[in-house]
């Protein structure tokens, strides 16, 4: 029998932590396929964030580092520093990159680090059990906005790539989801190219995958994935914002 | 300093500005191409111009413990509230040198330390550059105390300025010159 | 300097007084060299740019002042947890809070108690002089390699502010063990992992006996200190870094009075020569602990001597640096 369906290489055989519905699995899976793609798996340094990512080290067969809350991007741009020939990504979520590491996220953005970035966006804090983060939705009941997220308490939620795509260190800037499977292969071909670019030297590349938390937003994991395409994906609106050409640089 | 155990210091005190602290250092730099053992210790404010600067050297033969210096051999007042402040710190039979220019002589109240009253600012004046009234008062001190030879300093120089500030050395070692005859004239 | 030559060139930092020379002169050096330079965007940024950049393997180092090794207190404890080495130099300002840009030696215990959080050690060493500050340093890289732990230089504003005759010559680099852990892509080997996070049953137990066993080694290996004139001594005085030198001179100007003094430097802060202090205090019984600060350092004095022995503290809060004479009249007071 063919087999047209297999684990990437680079994942190892393990069955993944990750709460029933989840889309973080897939954000590993895009990734993954990804490396396997380019054949760089031998040269690829992942960094951990804290949050459901850091068990990264647990599922890829490649070298990890774990970095502290927050800090995954400037760990990862440390490592790139000291080793140009590496390939470095990092999976950070909503409260690493845009609360408590966002001044890290923008410099490193800024500094055209050559890594890649994979943000993932649920807007709520999965680990520490449902609280608000910095891309809750207005309205969004939380553990710590148990009456709605009110912007005049909390503020508005923050559109991550949009700020990465001003930044003129910024070389791929996309916004991807992963709830239906034509969406899915768009993210497919955003992650793709991040490492793409980033085998080519083209600078920083940021791909934000919207995601769903079942689990914490007390949704089954359909209607999780029907509230991606009805809540996030209009406030959170997908597409390529900004892909830098080689000609660009020159 | 001709003999082989020997213990200086000095603390040189001045505006933000004045070139108080390339005073101390290129007395440190030339003690030390002499194989001296030295040590310049700089205090400034927060400001980077007009506020207080003061540096301590201390030029020695043997192991320089404390580079602070409680009560210095000489001090080099540039302006009336260094001497206000190192005036009285000053050794009894010390060398204190204050800038004429600035300084009314009325405010000096030690009688028992060798006084050298001269008017660097003025003399920089005269001879065109008022910028160089620090080299002026090096010049001075380094003529009256001997403690460093003045080939020695012109070589510092190179060391203590920026490469970009190279072309201003002749000048520079003009003035230092002059700062030494105004001390023999004396 | 003493970084250049130790192989490090790697640099990340933030700009703070008083330790501002050091970033300067490196943003000059390392690029010709082929280095990295890099003026992050706080502390916080680059003592994790250090993280990952030590995870490679490569030697990489920063330097801060007190508020700024506070803020660098996360990932060093990150790094400690995972085992990973660095340097930093910490040319102390005082504080707390803002304080000032005057010369302190108030980081003593957030130095040699590990500073950030858990139940860890960093290697602390001690510069008195110019020359030391480099040998020191070239030092910190081998032993931190060696222990797979961070390494700080603790200075303070008047060693950081001081120019003194310097010597350059390369040290002898120790015989250290291959980074057989770093991280340089997985080829032909099993994925190595960096990481101090430790979920299952028992295994952060056994990481953190492990982590005191290393400790433990260094407190047997590598202890450094300077005794002077301990032979005849009477009373010695027990200080270091720049309060060293200034007791040094106290201790002169005491002997040309006929007092027995001598001096006692640690240069390794941790580890801590706790047995070089227990040995002469079973002869001398009368110790007197100078300080900038207000009482750190005088605790493991304390702790070190033997139970007879009287220990006596002076200390200075940041504002103005006591000079010998204020030294001399202490020890005149406690003479015996």
């Amino acid at each position: 029998m063919e087999l047209v369906f297999k684990r990437p290489e680079c994942l190892i055989d393990v069955p993944f932590h990750f709460c029933p519905g989840c889309h973080h699995g897939i954000a590993h899976r895009l990734v993954a396929e990804a490396i396997d793609h380019f054949k760089i798996r031998e040269k690829t340094i992942g960094v951990a964030s804290v949050g459901c990512s850091v068990f990264m080290y647990d599922y890829f067969n490649i070298d990890v580092v774990e970095a502290p809350h927050g800090r995954a991007s400037a760990v990862a741009s440390g490592v790139k520093r000291a080793r140009k020939d590496l390939i470095v990504f990092t999976i950070q979520g909503d409260g690493d990159l845009g609360a408590i590491g966002i001044a890290e996220g923008i410099h490193t953005a800024n500094r055209g680090e050559n890594i890649t970035l994979i943000f993932a966006n649920n807007g709520i804090y999965g680990m520490t059990g449902g609280q608000m983060a910095p891309t809750t939705l207005l309205g969004q009941k939380t553990t710590t906005s148990p009456y709605g997220r009110d912007f005049t308490y909390d503020g508005y939620p923050i559109r991550m790539a949009e700020m990465m795509a001003t930044l003129e260190g910024s070389a791929l800037v996309a916004r991807v989801a992963v709830n239906n499977a034509a969406n899915l292969m768009k993210a497919k071909k955003a992650v793709r190219k991040a490492f793409q670019m980033q085998t080519e030297e083209m600078g920083f590349s940021f791909v934000e995958i919207l995601m769903s938390c079942p689990t914490n937003w007390g949704l089954s994991s359909l209607e999780a994935n029907r509230r991606v395409e009805e809540e996030m994906i209009p406030y959170f609106p997908l597409g390529i914002l900004k892909e830098r050409k080689m000609a660009d640089y020159l | 300093m001709n003999s082989d155990r020997f213990y200086y210091d000095v603390i040189v005190a001045g505006f933000g500005g004045q070139g108080v602290l390339a005073i101390g250092n290129l007395l440190a730099y030339a003690a030390m191409k002499e194989g001296r053992q030295v040590t310049f210790l700089p205090t400034y404010g927060v400001e980077m111009r007009g506020g207080t600067a003061n540096c301590t050297v201390v030029i020695s033969s043997k192991e320089i413990g404390s580079p602070i210096v409680q009560r210095p051999h000489a001090a080099i007042s540039m302006n009336l509230p260094s001497l206000l402040k190192y005036g009285p710190r000053v050794l009894p039979k010390g060398l204190l040198m204050v800038n004429s220019s600035l300084i009314d002589l009325k405010e000096v109240s030690r009688n028992d330390v060798e006084l050298l009253a001269i008017p660097v600012n003025d003399i920089a004046i005269q001879n065109g550059n008022p910028k160089l009234a620090n080299m002026i008062a090096l010049g001075a001190f380094a003529e009256k105390t001997k403690w460093i030879g003045m080939p020695s300093l012109f070589e510092s120089l190179e060391k203590v300025f920026d490469e970009r500030h190279h072309g201003l050395i002749p000048s520079n070692i003009k003035a230092i010159e002059i700062g030494a005859k105004f001390v023999q004239s004396l | 300097m003493g970084a250049i030559d130790a192989g490090c060139l790697l640099f990340f930092g933030y700009p703070i007084t008083p330790q501002n020379e050091i970033p300067e002169y490196l943003s000059k050096h390392l690029p010709p060299l082929g280095g990295t330079f890099i003026q992050a965007e706080s502390e916080i940024a680059s003592i994790n740019l250090l993280l990952g950049a030590s995870a490679t393997g490569a030697r990489a180092m920063s330097s801060s002042s007190s508020p700024g090794i506070s803020l660098m207190q996360e990932g060093i404890s990150y790094m400690a947890g995972s085992e990973l080495p660095v340097v930093i130099v910490n040319i102390s300002r005082s504080g707390p809070g803002l304080g000032g840009i005057s010369a302190s030696q108030g980081d003593y215990f957030q130095a040699t108690r590990g500073g950030g959080h858990g139940d860890y050690r960093m290697i602390v060493l001690a510069p008195s002089t110019i020359q030391e500050m480099y040998d020191l340093t070239c030092l910190a890289f081998d032993l931190s390699d060696k222990y797979r732990n961070p390494a700080m230089i603790l200075g303070d504003a008047l060693i950081g502010q001081m120019k003194e005759p310097l010597i350059r010559q390369k040290p002898e680099k120790m015989d250290l063990p291959p980074k057989d852990w770093a991280l340089t892509g997985a080829r032909g080997r099993k994925p190595n992992r960096i990481k101090s996070l430790y979920l299952q049953e028992g295994e952060l137990t056994e990481h953190n006996w492990k982590l005191y066993q290393k400790y433990e080694r260094m407190k047997k290996e590598e202890v450094r200190f300077e005794t002077v004139n301990v032979e005849d001594a009477r009373f010695i005085i027990v200080a270091f870094g720049s309060m060293a030198r200034v007791s040094k001179s106290a201790m002169e100007l005491a002997r040309e009075e006929g007092m027995k003094v001598g001096l006692f430097r640690p240069i390794t802060l941790f580890p801590y020569p706790e047995k070089g202090l227990y040995d002469i205090s079973k002869q001398v019984k009368q110790f007197l602990t100078v300080e900038l600060n207000t009482g750190q350092m005088v605790e493991d004095v304390k702790l070190s001597v033997d139970r007879d022995a009287q220990v006596y503290f002076y200390g200075k809060p940041p504002g103005a640096l006591p000079p010998p004479e204020e030294i001399l009249e202490e020890i005149r007071k406690y003479y015996k």
